[in-house]
């Protein structure tokens, strides 16, 4: 037996709290899962298989993933967007001879022994469970651009930073297939309430209702989707305790407006990747986080080093996937996250990823600290800054700049806004120029959509 | 406006946004004298090309950097000839 428990025998602890996951099509009762699975007939022949989970339904990947920790050897996680070369690639790289489908579509073409079809409701488990080993979970790394890596995780890591909680309702923005997300559902799953989940396109309009009528009290998203919220009329079909951001950085101007919509919420920023695991959670209210977090010796220990947080802690995921995959960690165990972080006083403010940075004549500019100044400003609702080629410096900052509350551009606006940018930012970082824009695009895994 | 009151404008724009003082602007005055950084360039050549649809300083046809404010027009009038 394996020292820690697995999904199912965590769920299993719980039982007799009427809990659920819903989405807007399923709802998948926890308690059944003693009786009941979403593989039944196949579950047998999945025993110690490296399992490729591709379905469209997150009720569905969330039932196959309590029915096959502990069980398969590997479950790679395939986010529903994936296109068959993508699906294809991962289960070479995860050496998969199986995979898990949705039971009304035909299997995806991919070469594996036993493709394994999951159904909703559940349907009567065969034998009863047992758990034969500890899963390595295969999860995407989230860059904003270029193509994901695969790292393992095993649901030890992955559970690191959750504690016991009091009774908690979860929702979420996220598809649980991305680490935020998974975050959540595991929350969920190792607690006391219910998850409620989106997904397939839902709106954001549509969400927020479901999510109120189901008396949430706990709910996280990128800032991305809280902006969304803030600029949609529904958010006040929710009444949360607490609101968790996470996947991208917190500026004060987002911080400050959920604070206001509402006004009982406790509001946490919390910081994680993929590869580093949760790193640690921010809830005074303000961006950045305590300069003294880096001397302390918690669980997670952070040092910066070339201008980038780099963080060793029992949840960072164990290793890349792939034989010719570089190490994820330094020789100490450190991993380094890629995230920029500067110094202002006694806090440290994450300024941009690394890779992102515009080159304007050799000064180095990250987008998003340009952007932190843009939507400081009150008639903005979200920027989204990018590089425009010159013949002159190499490179440009520029900006798409969405209004606060549908409110049109004039004459003017560009150039109040471009004037509060320059009492707030040096000459090469306040942007050449803006295009007003409706909305921005948000990626699959709910972060700004940036160029590549 | 013609093209070289369009550019002469501009010019004064960037300096305005940048806060640069610009020397007074003559055919023969330098470029380098005029009071313009590199990045106020830049910001003027991106501001031209979004009214004139070129960028003659981008291009590869080996022309001649300009040196002064009539060169640097003449290059814009030259593209768009």
């Amino acid at each position: 037996m394996p020292e820690t428990p697995n999904l199912a025998c965590l769920v299993r602890e719980k039982r007799g709290c009427d809990r659920v996951i819903a989405t807007r099509d399923h709802v998948l009762p926890l308690d059944e899962f003693e009786v009941a699975s979403s593989l039944s007939a196949h579950l047998a022949s999945l025993r110690e298989r490296s399992v490729v989970l591709i379905v469209r339904d997150m009720a569905k990947a969330a039932a196959a993933l309590i029915d096959l920790d502990g069980w398969a050897r590997r479950i790679v996680l395939c986010p529903p967007e994936w296109e068959l070369a993508r699906l294809e690639s991962a289960a070479r790289d995860a050496e998969a001879d199986a995979l898990v489908f949705d039971g009304d579509v035909s299997a995806p073409p991919i070469p594996v022994e036993l493709a394994a079809s999951c159904r909703l409701p559940l349907e009567k488990l065969e034998t009863p469970r047992a758990a034969c080993c500890e899963t390595e979970w295969i999860l995407p790394t989230s860059g904003t651009s270029g193509p994901p890596k695969l790292v393992i995780h095993t649901l030890r890591s992955l559970m690191g930073a959750i504690a016991d909680a009091p009774l908690q309702h979860w929702a979420t923005f996220y598809d649980i297939r991305r680490y935020g997300g998974l975050q959540i559902f595991l929350r969920a799953v190792s607690g006391q309430g219910s998850l409620s989940l989106g997904g397939d396109g839902e709106s954001v309009g549509s969400l927020l209702s479901r999510f109120g009528a189901a008396r949430i009290t706990h709910i996280s998203g990128t800032p991305s989707h809280w902006r969304k919220v803030l600029m949609s009329r529904e958010g006040g079909r929710i009444d949360p305790d607490y609101l968790r951001l996470s996947g991208e950085i917190a500026d004060n101007a987002v911080l400050g407006a959920l604070q206001a919509l509402y006004p009982r919420a406790r509001i946490e920023h919390a910081y994680a990747s993929t590869e580093a695991g949760v790193v640690f959670a921010v809830d005074d209210g303000r961006a950045g986080f305590p300069a003294s977090w880096l001397d302390g010796d918690s669980a997670v220990q952070m040092r910066v080093a070339e201008g980038s947080l780099r963080v060793r802690s029992d949840r960072c995921a164990l290793r890349f996937l792939g034989a010719n995959a570089p190490p994820i960690a330094d020789k100490d165990g450190f991993v380094d996250t890629g995230d920029i972080v500067d110094r202002r006083g006694d806090r440290l403010y994450f300024v941009g990823r690394r890779s992102g940075i515009i080159n304007v004549g050799g000064v180095k500019v990250h987008p998003e600290e340009v952007e932190a100044a843009l939507n400081a400003h009150a008639a903005v609702r979200v920027s989204r800054v990018f590089a425009r080629k010159s013949s002159i410096t190499g490179a440009l900052v520029f900006a798409d700049v969405v209004l606060r509350d549908g409110r049109m551009p004039d004459a003017a606006s560009e150039r109040q806004i471009l004037a509060a940018c320059r009492t707030r930012l040096p000459p090469h970082m306040v942007p050449a120029g803006l295009r007003f824009v409706s909305d921005l695009p948000v990626t699959d895994g709910g972060k700004l959509a940036r160029h590549g | 406006m013609s093209l070289s009151e369009t550019i002469l404008d501009e010019i004064r724009s960037v300096a305005a946004n940048q806060n640069k003082t610009l020397a007074p602007l003559t055919d023969d005055l330098s470029l380098n004298d005029s009071g313009l950084d590199s990045l106020c360039f830049a910001i003027l050549v991106a501001r031209l090309e979004d009214i004139t649809n070129r960028d003659p300083l981008g291009s590869a046809e080996g022309a001649r950097f300009p040196r002064t404010i009539g060169e640097f027009v003449a290059l814009y009038e030259g593209a768009l000839a």
